[in-house]
């Protein structure tokens, strides 16, 4: 497989507070890996540090031999990766077609990304006129999705996506996922639920005090048990 | 005169001061929406404005119309260039930090009054309007100018909804108000369209003082009272909220047109600071402002 993204030895800080330390992983293409670990271990901080959001002290990021450590924030995405922050962070004032709007211009993307898009959640079509904060959980954690993948990117970053959603609707965001990893996008996905998220993994990585500490496939999760304990609390 | 062709000047000359405090609000508000930087120099623009109109209409010369509308393109630019500049230098190494950008602006304040002074001089000059015609009603004539400058601020409000609501400027501008970070997830440059609104918002006061400086005249302490009653229509409106602005502009011109012809100015000012007063301590949000996220 091909290495899409390789982080090494990241260090990143909020104020004087080490919150990643060395922090390294490699995401192949069309794979969902997914990050482990208990509150505050790093896990957002990994992401909004992917992005830019959180600066890098020290360490690299390199997207398709693209290096993206120094690059302003707002030029993360273009190189091609999306994000779908904790919470949404939807723009709740703006309808779903304004939030879309969005997600298509950060990469000049038109008419032809925005029908595939619909097309892979189709309740948002009925939606487009709707303020996005009168939509319901599930169709604001799609809205969210459907954003970022306006930007057509090689790289989707999740974080915590099944939070407080049903069921029904974290089976529809695995099945998402899963389909867009055929497709040849690469995923990252953070949660705290692991029975959400391992029948779509392809590697977890373990996250411990803002360091990547193991990284392994998804079946030997799935035959150690204790791992997961060991590092999230809870199986 | 009558009492029923008094309240009709009344209503007028409020109407004016309505229209040009709805355009400078505007630019405070803007700023603050965006930002969330409380711009204290906003008055200070307002007065640039004037000054850089007076200078620009007595360099064209020839007819008044002309160096009117001179001025009216180039002070709104040159005063926006500032404004950028003063964004680029100091707010933005300041990273927006609300107190340290109040206290900046506050120098601001200072240094562009100072500048107009030592640049300018203390002297209130004024512009000759573009025209001298009179509307004339049966109970009195009025200034065409001050009506057309209605009818320009109106206009100019509906060009600045029009480019918030419906273009990608405005989006823009818009996803950067709600959600700074999660603008910059998607490719949104934060800082260029900072100093885009801060220009913009400069850009409406300096566009005010030049429509009202053949009303008035221009002088270097003329910021103050703009700034004032700016506050106390974004107060009253929500900040951030145009359609807030547009009404609570209205309501504040036309008390203080008709309380200045029937009992006295000041009595306005008075009536204006209660009402911010009840609506800091009974809805701090204003009007039509949402509560902070």
């Amino acid at each position: 497989m091909t290495a899409v993204l390789t982080i090494s030895g990241l260090d990143c800080y909020y104020g004087a507070v080490q919150v990643l330390r060395g922090f390294s992983l490699t995401l192949e293409r069309g794979e969902v890996h997914c990050l482990l670990g208990r509150n505050g271990a790093g896990k957002t901080t990994a992401l909004k540090a992917i992005m830019g959001l959180v600066p890098a002290r020290a360490g690299s990021i390199v997207l398709k031999g693209r290096e993206l450590t120094r690059l302003p924030p707002h030029e993360v995405p273009k190189a091609g990766i999306a994000y779908v922050p904790q919470g949404r962070r939807l723009f709740a004032e703006m309808t779903v077609a304004e939030n879309l709007e969005i997600g298509l211009m950060t990469r000049g993307k038109g008419d032809q990304t925005r029908e595939s898009v619909l097309e892979l959640f189709p309740l948002l079509r009925e939606r487009l006129r709707q303020r996005s904060g009168t939509l319901s959980g599930g169709e604001q954690q799609m809205l969210a999705m459907a954003r970022a993948l306006c930007l057509e990117p090689d790289v989707l970053l999740l974080d915590e996506p099944t939070e407080g959603l049903m069921p029904s609707m974290i089976a529809r965001i695995r099945e998402t996922v899963a389909t867009l990893g055929q497709r040849g996008v690469s995923t990252i996905l953070v949660e705290q639920r692991v029975d959400a998220v391992l029948p779509v993994a392809t590697r977890v990585t373990f996250v411990d005090t803002g360091r990547a500490r193991q990284t392994v496939a998804v079946e030997e999760v799935r035959a150690n048990p204790g791992m997961v304990m060991h590092y999230v609390g809870v199986t | 005169m009558a009492f029923g062709p008094h309240l009709l000047l009344a209503a007028l000359e409020g109407l004016v001061t309505s229209a040009v405090l709805a355009l400078t609000a505007l630019g405070l508000s803007l700023v603050f929406g965006v930002m969330r930087v409380v711009n204290v120099a906003h008055g200070e623009f307002y007065m640039l404005g004037a000054v850089i109109a007076w200078w620009v209409a007595s360099l064209v010369g020839g007819h008044p119309a002309v160096g009117f509308l001179a001025a009216l393109v180039i002070s709104p630019l040159i005063v926006g260039v500032i404004a950028f500049a003063a964004e680029r230098l100091v707010l933005a190494r300041l990273s927006y930090s609300p107190e340290a950008t109040i206290v900046a602006t506050i120098g601001m304040l200072y240094i562009l009054q100072q500048a107009a002074l030592s640049l300018y001089g203390p002297e209130a000059r004024p512009v000759p309007p573009p025209f001298n015609y009179r509307i004339l009603l049966p109970w009195f004539g009025y200034s065409g100018y001050k009506l057309s400058v209605v009818v320009a601020s109106a206009l100019l409000l509906l060009a600045t909804w029009y480019v918030l609501a419906k273009t990608r400027i405005g989006l823009v501008m818009r996803a950067t108000q709600y959600d700074r970070e999660t603008a910059q997830a998607f490719g949104i440059p934060v800082g260029q369209v900072y100093a885009g609104v801060f220009a913009l918002g400069a850009m409406l006061a300096a566009v005010a003082a030049v429509l009202i400086v053949p009303i008035s005249q221009a002088h270097y302490l003329m910021g103050h009272d703009p700034l004032l009653l700016s506050f106390i229509v974004v107060i009253i409106g929500g900040l951030g909220s145009l359609r807030g602005t547009v009404v609570a502009a209205v309501a504040i011109g036309m008390a203080d047109g008709i309380i200045s012809v029937f009992f006295s100015p000041t009595l306005a000012k008075i009536i204006a600071t209660l009402l911010v007063a009840l609506v800091l301590v009974f809805r701090p949000q204003g009007l039509f402002g949402e509560t902070a996220r």
